[in-house]
């Protein structure tokens, strides 16, 4: 079965990157769909709306939003992406993506574009709007079962998590290198743990950048991006299975805001653009005051981020703020907790405002395991996240608990 | 005579033009050499990523990509112009770039090449659309050919 995934866009061909977008849909078994719309059809579907943009392309947007809305043109999910810098196109994306959410049960996601946009950026949306529109019953399991594994192969990261009869049994993590010398070391580690050799383990499932490579290597039954898969980890993880949740994860190189709504994501954004927004920043920071990842957080628990001043949209300049302001003779304190406010402010202002977020909020992940960011990401939203225990093995988890839906 | 149409898909203004012996520029034309020269068989508008950094001749990075590339493909005809037709505020069915802000920048470039141009709005009635007619015949003829 072919994915249709409807796009409205707007500038997609004279961006030049058109034919990159249906290049990543036909590369995960999708094709872009373009809902018919007569001429007449668009004042109409502006008035309604209520929203009258400028452009023309904007408005044929929301035409077509409109006739999904209506069910006059069938599709499985939604795309919607303008570029990048257009205020009048960002307005109307956001606006768009409310209305499909409120209208429809299409999963959605939007991007905006710059000309360098390649297929490659775009395969783990594509492949995560795939996921949920085809594997609905599997991305609905709440319990593991049989003697399972999962192998996160992420861009900082390398971790393994043995499940059994719903409960980890076993677990491992390490910076990655070598995709399949690190997911071998976490997987022997856990697997020690856990008291079991390889030929025990029923499934294995893999996610995470080196996904298909270990996929390959460990004969997976679940090779998954890692939209899906972490979100079904972190709910499971903090029991959260049932209701709505926002899930937040600030990785190492790009950050994921995932929305769901009974363990099933329905829409999510994925950042990575500038690395002053992410784990790897904080990882700059500690290593620039020579102090541990792990000491950064506590360190940052104890300072006050308004007596240092850091907020820069780039890690490089981000660095330099840093220098700043421990040159000026600000303390450890203070400016690790202006380094965790920053990337916290970041992450609201640059991917939180394009999902609806819902309540609780669950950070998962490496970084949440820094309490100062946690803390930052709690103020900014005015709610304090849940961290669930082994939050940083969210992908494991969900490779392992879906893994066992193939049994 | 070369003239730009502005919009510059117009099929309306396109005949008109050449109807009176000149040569429009066109998105029509620029599209046919990319099928033609370049055998891109994706038509309306499969620009590359070179034609959008050409764009930045007429904006800065800043400039979100879609702007640039209707400024790379609309720029260099608007400099080879040697006349202009603008009709303004034309609905969408009459022809457009789909991008207001490209739009403004267009009617910019045309207007700082200091060339003869002829401005009319789009035809509200029939009467409206025969003044139309007679305007842009008027303009073409007194263009030397």
């Amino acid at each position: 079965m072919t994915i249709k995934i409807a796009e409205l866009s707007c500038g997609t061909e004279y961006s030049s990157v058109q034919h990159e977008i249906e290049k990543a849909a036909l590369s995960v078994g999708a094709k872009m769909v373009y809902p018919d719309v007569s001429a007449d059809d668009v004042d109409d579907a502006v008035k309604r709306f209520g929203f009258n943009p400028r452009s023309n392309q904007l408005k044929l947007m929301i035409a077509r939003a409109t006739s999904l809305a209506d069910g006059k043109y069938d599709a499985d999910a939604v795309f919607i992406c303008t570029c990048f810098r257009c205020a009048e196109a960002a307005l109307v994306r956001n606006e768009l993506r409310r209305f499909i959410q409120d209208n429809t049960n299409l999963p959605v996601v939007t991007y905006s574009f710059t000309e360098r946009l390649k297929a490659p950026q775009m395969l783990t949306r594509m492949e995560a709007l795939v996921t949920i529109v085809s594997r609905k019953e599997l991305l609905a399991r709440e319990r593991q079962t049989g003697l399972t594994a999962g192998l996160d192969s992420g861009s900082s990261t390398t971790k393994a998590v043995i499940m059994q009869d719903n409960k980890i049994i076993g677990k491992a993590w390490t910076t990655s290198g070598n995709v399949i010398e690190s997911a071998d070391q976490v997987l022997m580690e856990a697997m020690k743990q856990a008291g079991i050799e390889l030929k025990d383990l029923e499934a294995i499932g893999t996610t995470g950048y080196g996904r298909y490579t270990l996929g390959k290597h460990y004969n997976a039954k679940l090779v998954q991006e890692e939209l899906t898969v972490n979100s079904k980890g972190a709910v499971w993880l903090a029991n959260k299975q049932r209701g709505e949740a926002t899930i937040l994860d600030i990785g190492g190189m790009d950050n994921k805001a995932i929305t769901v709504r009974d363990g099933v994501p329905d829409n999510f954004t994925m950042g990575g653009i500038c690395a002053g927004a992410s784990g790897r920043f904080l990882e700059m920071t500690a290593k620039r005051m020579k102090v541990d990842i792990e000491d950064l957080g506590p360190l940052a628990m104890k300072g006050d981020w308004r007596n240092a001043k850091m907020n820069s949209y780039c890690s490089i300049f981000g660095i330099q703020d840093l220098v700043t302001q421990l040159g000026e003779g600000k303390t450890f304190e203070d400016v690790a907790a202006a380094a965790c406010h920053s990337v916290a402010e970041q992450v609201y202002e640059q991917q939180l405002q394009e999902i609806d977020i819902r309540h609780p909020i669950i950070q998962v992940g490496g970084t949440s395991l820094i309490s100062g960011l946690v803390k930052a990401v709690g103020e900014i939203l005015g709610e304090l996240p849940i961290v669930p225990p082994d939050s940083q093995y969210i992908g494991a988890v969900g490779g392992a608990l879906l893994s066992s839906g193939f049994l | 005579m070369k003239v730009f149409i502005d919009p510059p898909n117009s099929l309306v203004l396109f005949d008109i033009v050449e109807r009176f012996g000149h040569e429009p520029l066109s998105a029509m034309a620029a599209i046919q050499e990319k099928i033609d020269n370049l055998e891109i068989d994706m038509p309306p508008m499969n620009m590359t990523l070179d034609d959008v950094v050409r764009g930045l001749k007429y904006a800065g990075v800043e400039v979100p990509s879609g702007i640039r590339g209707r400024l790379a493909m609309w720029g260099p005809m608007i400099e080879e112009a040697d006349a202009a037709i603008i009709m303004d505020d034309a609905p969408y069915s009459f022809g457009c770039v789909g991008c207001e802000r490209s739009n403004e920048m267009l009617k910019y470039l045309i207007k700082k090449r200091n060339i003869p141009i002829l401005h009319v709005v789009y035809p509200s009635d029939e009467e409206d659309a025969k003044n139309f007619v007679i305007s842009a015949k008027e303009f073409l003829e007194g263009l030397s050919k």
